[in-house]
């Protein structure tokens, strides 16, 4: 049913947006939690796009990973922090000029991306077995060096972080 | 019957999908319900009690023998329990969060419920699978779904806006994400044995080189205690150990908002039970006998199908509940440290050490 998946892409997309909208503004909470758990369900919605696309393991390892993981690590520092300064905050007209800014160009960057792409119609049906297996392959096969930098780069990233906290070690 | 095979399969798919999904549902909740009771009745023989043994419904007087003996069981204690809950004043603090307050319940409950649906609790009935949804990725979706269950003891504690959810929220947030990563890490091996994330075919692996317990005895002993972990038990149970945190997380709640809480509780002990059966046990096989073994031929082994899986299902509640009582509470910092500095290493160690038997054998 090609019509029903439609709907379900047009459900998707709108609710992504949306959520995405209400995390950076929302017009009846500031709460900065708020904000977070909007992200959360944009990431969900997301998730459920990647699902209509028959990318199954992208789906389950967006939501483990940003869902379950990342986000919850986001709310920890938020709820310690306690922001309540940021909530009573007004805008800032730089950092909205800067912001908006910079949407432009990753929406313009997108635009550019899409009208340049060939439609490639086999993709879903290649896609749709033993996705987990090719997406392996690729990244320990084709993609090994740029996929251990990234790793390498990860933990470089960890022990600066270990660092900065470690007063004593510096 | 005959109607069904003039319907589409899409409509035959739907069926038979909304039919198992609320034979699920209402076996679950009332697994749920009795689980609370062989909780209450164990605990009540560890420590030298009785346990439930009052509660009677009217009719009780018309049953000889029978009757009395289901009434010192307990049978109807969870009705009342739960009759309790639904009729008890539903009080709010006027301090608290009210959206957040609200949802939080809510949240524990469902990702809970939704862990079910990928798992294969027997082989098949006539030509229907006994599974909600045979998924590709069925492990890594159970994992997704497990670790949003998270939120809702945050925002419980977020929302409630006092200070001891406050600390039992901040508390289970570290806790279920360590402990997520040990048990993610556990499992891993097992995809490399049977090179799949299926949960059926992980099954049907079992069923053919034996059980993965005898296999991978470390994946199985990691899975399990971070299983208590993830489902805040005793020994781990720190986001609302009562004798420092009140209630920790659920402190504010009342009613059947508390009964949310107990009831997410519950169905995540059954859903990380029906998980370590169908990842370590075999799931609904047993080994030696043919005909359980391999899937079903008729009505009546596919019936026997699911009776071993909630027998093992049964088992693992058992331990669960066994040894809530039996052990004390771990302090925080051993708790971090079992997770952090024991188990990953462990769990890495496992991962590579299978790796290395699989690639030689293979060669």
């Amino acid at each position: 049913m090609p019509q029903f998946t439609d709907l379900l892409f047009y459900a998707l997309a709108g609710l992504t947006l949306l959520f995405g909208f209400l995390t950076v503004l929302n017009p009846l909470s500031r709460s900065p939690v708020t904000s977070a758990m909007f992200l959360v369900l944009t990431i969900i919605s997301m998730a459920g796009l990647f699902v209509l696309l028959h990318a199954f393991f992208l789906a389950a390892v967006q939501v483990l990973v940003y869902a379950g993981a990342v986000m919850v690590v986001f709310l920890f520092v938020i709820m310690l922090l306690d922001l309540k300064a940021d909530e009573r905050r007004h805008f800032n007209k730089i950092a909205v000029g800067v912001g908006g800014l910079s949407a432009l160009a990753i929406a313009g960057t997108l635009v550019a991306s899409i009208v340049k792409t060939v439609p490639v119609s086999q993709t879903a049906g290649r896609l749709a077995e033993g996705e987990t297996k090719a997406l392996g392959r690729l990244l320990f096969e084709s993609h090994i060096l740029p996929f251990e930098i990234l790793s390498v780069l990860l933990l470089v990233a960890m022990v600066g972080a270990i660092l900065i906290t470690k007063k004593d070690l510096r | 019957m005959e109607a069904i095979k003039y319907l589409s399969p899409t409509a035959q798919m739907i069926l038979f999908s909304a039919l198992k999904i609320g034979v699920v549902f209402g076996v679950v909740m009332t697994a749920v319900a009795y689980a609370v009771l062989v909780e209450r009745k164990v605990s009540a023989w560890i420590q030298n009690r009785v346990g439930p043994n009052r509660t009677a419904p009217f009719f009780i007087n018309y049953l000889p023998v029978i009757g009395p003996f289901l009434v010192k069981l307990g049978i109807f204690q969870p009705a009342a329990d739960g009759l309790k809950f639904l009729l008890k004043e539903d009080f709010t603090p006027s301090y608290v969060r009210k959206v957040y307050f609200w949802l939080a319940p809510a949240i524990t409950v469902i990702p809970a419920l939704l862990t079910v649906a990928v798992i294969p609790f027997g082989s098949n009935l006539g030509s229907e699978k006994m599974v909600i949804a045979d998924l590709n990725v069925g492990i890594l979706y159970t994992f997704g779904i497990v670790s949003l269950g998270v939120y809702g003891i945050v925002l419980a504690g977020y929302g409630s806006n006092s200070k001891y959810p406050f600390l039992g929220s901040i508390r289970s947030t570290a806790q279920m994400i360590s402990y997520e990563i040990a048990m993610g890490m556990s499992v891993i091996p097992i995809f490399i044995l049977t090179e799949s994330l299926n949960l059926s075919d992980i099954i049907r692996y079992q069923a053919e080189h034996g059980w993965m317990i005898l296999k991978q005895p470390l994946a199985f002993v990691i899975f399990l205690i971070a299983a208590f972990a993830e489902t805040n038990r005793l020994p781990f149970d720190l986001p609302e150990s009562e004798s420092e945190l009140v209630g920790g997380y659920h402190t504010e709640y009342s009613s059947m908002k508390f009964a949310l809480f107990f009831l997410g509780e519950y169905a995540n002990m059954i859903a990380s039970a029906a998980m370590m059966v169908t990842l370590f046990l075999g799931g609904w096989t047993l080994p030696f006998i043919d005909a359980l073994n391999l899937p079903a031929s008729s009505l009546l082994l596919g019936l026997i199908h699911i009776g071993v899986f909630f027998a093992k299902m049964a088992f693992f509640m058992i331990v669960f509940i066994w040894v809530r009582w039996m052990l004390p509470r771990f302090r925080y910092d051993q708790l971090m440290d079992l997770g952090w500095r024991r188990f990953i290493p462990l769990a890495l160690a496992n991962i590579v050490v299978t790796a290395l038997v699989v690639s030689l054998f293979n060669n």
